[in-house]
């Protein structure tokens, strides 16, 4: 039988009674509610861009690599020892499933010229696939065709970056650019990725695999090539595509059973699964620095509550004699330690985007992300908090004896 | 059956070593529409029979009956039922809730009742103006006189209709001027509405305006007359 409206009523005048001290017990929650949504948003932000990142980078994707030789006892790295070649990658793309796209590249560093320019970048080469599994784009001219690579032609795409640093603000589209001396027609320019981590992903240029081998690198073993990427249909096949790959190449080298394989494969899912975690922990481990300054806020509550029970026992004397039960006395001050939670959570959540919006204004590095789920979590946190914190103070009003609490001056 | 029925109450306090009874086998029965004052020094024990007759202090012997019910069988919820159903409380300090104005003062025993907002504030205002505070409905208890803000504690009392009004020395903190308004309104109250009123004091001047007159020495009642019969003894002591 408790009028929660009246009741409401009364919580609310006796939090305007003392109204810096309201203020003040809020504000311990409204900053803990500010920093849960800031960590949040900073977090969900971080994983946010981590996934463009890894889909820019090209997803559901093996990379094979010639695996390292030993010449003696020191390891040469990846690709010493070249083993991989163009035949072995249309071989996996004709006879394993699940496999979207298969591309060669091969790679070196060249230096780059027009007129009297030049750049020294990285030069791949490949076929037209490697630009579906990397996930580039066109964004002037057009790429290479398998025509072009079955012809050796010397054409070329090149990334933003070398377009800006050799061309200048002439258009790259039907120039020749010499490449390592080799001329070479620009088809295209690619459209521009940005940064993902230390590397420049528009600094490089893409030319047809064959003219790689026979025209620009120097190949100790012709028809090798350093890597081979495989993308596949989706995520959830790519580790059983990994293994049919293993000993597809495994038969293909003639490699026995006790040997070990004259190549390595990478996983992209299991980096990009591993990179994911790492930023959730971050987030995690944000958010829950973020609620220590809730729970915080929520001793601040409990202290000024008992400091209110106290400082009321006559009131409560008086409200218990006209025929409050205990249970009237216990909700009119858990109401209003909600209230007070509520108050401040409320204004937290709108200093906390307020917070989150400045944090991404001003910093250049962070992105931020505000989702409904943390407005809501960390709203009904701060009512949790509010009434747990407040539930031993009204416990206590409640069990007041009615003759001593009216005896209290 | 009579309103209040005390049959033998006992109430022993422990002070260090020694116990005293602070009521000492106390039997009294109220009829209804009686006006009754309850005399004595401090210390003789007519505060606990109060706390006792208003269910605040239980006794460790004996029975109450208010109105039929066996007040010490009941649960602390039921008896706050009963403080707000059949009783209201005049206290000697006024005890109305600071920072709140009267109307919201007079409204709280209906709040604990359930009786809807609208029905309140008309309530609560009927009973202001009963006791001739019509236009201080917005005053805080301490814009109010002393005199005022006992008649918004004796409207808190009489608003939700209690037939037993328990006044713990309702004059105590008010001049004689204040003290005989407010007496004369207990009396038209006990004569036109036929409350029961009990009503502790220790000044004689007061008991006069009562019409049965109980006195308490060391927790025993000592004697227990019609006003008419104690005026006669009265005059003798003083």
């Amino acid at each position: 039988m408790i009028d929660y409206k009246s009741t409401m009523k009364i919580a609310i005048n006796s939090l305007k009674v003392n109204k810096l001290r309201s203020a003040l017990t809020s504000l311990g929650i409204i900053i803990g509610v500010s920093a849960v949504i800031i960590m949040l948003a900073i977090g969900q932000g971080a994983s946010k861009k981590v996934q463009e990142n890894m889909e820019s980078m090209g997803s559901n994707m093996l990379t094979i690599r010639s695996a390292s030789v030993k010449t003696s006892g020191v390891s040469q790295g990846l690709g010493s020892r070249p083993s991989l070649t163009t035949k072995d990658a249309i071989a996996i793309g004709k006879n394993i499933d699940g496999v979207d796209a298969v591309a060669p590249v091969s790679s070196e560093s060249k230096q780059v010229m027009y007129g009297n320019q030049n750049w020294s970048t990285t030069v791949y080469g490949t076929t037209p696939q490697y630009l579906y599994i990397k996930n580039y784009e066109v964004e002037s001219g057009r790429a290479f065709t398998l025509e072009d690579v079955k012809n050796s032609a010397k054409v070329a795409l090149i990334g933003s970056t070398v377009a800006t640093e050799v061309f200048g603000d002439v258009s790259p589209v039907n120039k020749i650019l010499r490449i390592g001396n080799v001329p070479f027609k620009v088809l295209g320019v690619l459209k521009t990725k940005g940064s993902t981590g230390p590397f420049d992903e528009d600094d490089l240029i893409f030319i047809p695999i064959t003219t790689a081998q026979k025209k620009l690198f120097g190949v100790s073993f012709p028809g090798t090539v350093k890597m081979i990427v495989v993308k596949g249909v989706d995520s959830d096949s790519l580790n059983d595509v990994e293994k049919e790959v293993e000993g597809f190449l495994a038969f293909r080298h003639n490699i026995g059973k006790n040997q070990t394989n004259d190549f390595e494969i990478r996983n992209s899912a299991e980096f990009q699964e591993k990179m994911k975690s790492t930023v959730n922990t971050f987030a995690i481990l944000l958010a829950s620095i973020a609620s220590v300054s809730l729970l915080v806020g929520g001793i601040g509550i409990m202290n000024i509550m008992l400091v209110s029970v106290t400082e009321r026992t006559k009131e409560i004397g008086i409200r218990m004699a006209i025929g409050a039960r205990a249970s009237d006395i216990r909700w009119q001050f858990l109401i209003e330690s909600f209230m007070l939670s509520m108050i401040g959570g409320l204004i937290g959540v709108v200093t906390g985007i307020i917070g989150a919006k400045s944090v991404e204004f001003f910093s250049t590095d962070l992105s931020v992300s505000i989702s409904l789920f943390s407005i809501l979590l960390s709203l009904g946190f701060s009512g949790l908090v509010g009434i747990g914190f407040g539930y031993y103070p009204a416990y206590k009003a409640s069990l007041l004896n009615p003759i001593d609490a009216l005896r209290y001056e | 059956m009579a309103l209040i029925e005390v049959k033998h109450a006992i109430k022993t306090y422990m002070t260090g070593e020694e116990s005293f009874n602070a009521l000492d086998d106390i039997s009294l029965s109220v009829e209804e529409g009686e006006f009754v004052a309850i005399m004595g020094t401090s210390g003789s024990g007519k505060s606990t029979c109060m706390n006792m007759l208003g269910t605040l202090d239980k006794p460790n012997s004996g029975s109450y009956h208010l109105d039929g019910v066996d007040v010490f069988s009941l649960s602390p919820d039921e008896l706050s039922d009963i403080r707000n159903l059949k009783l209201g409380f005049v206290f000697q300090g006024f005890n109305l809730i600071s920072r709140t104005s009267a109307l919201d003062n007079v409204e709280l025993p209906m709040i604990y009742k359930g009786i809807p907002e609208e029905e309140r504030h008309e309530r609560a205002r009927k009973a202001l103006k009963i006791v001739g505070l019509e236009n201080r409905e917005d005053h805080m208890p301490n814009q109010m006189s002393g005199g005022q803000q006992q008649r918004v504690a004796i409207a808190r009392a009489i608003v939700n209709d209690a037939p037993l009004i328990l006044a713990d020395e309702p004059t105590g903190n008010l001049d004689t001027k204040t003290s005989i308004e407010v007496m004369e309104f207990f009396v038209n109250l006990n004569n036109q509405t036929g409350k029961t009123i009990v009503l502790v004091t220790h000044e004689p001047d007061i008991a006069e305006y009562t019409k049965r007159v109980i006195r308490f020495k060391d927790g025993k009642i000592v004697s227990d007359e019609p006003k008419t019969e104690w005026m006669k003894t009265r005059t003798r002591q003083t």
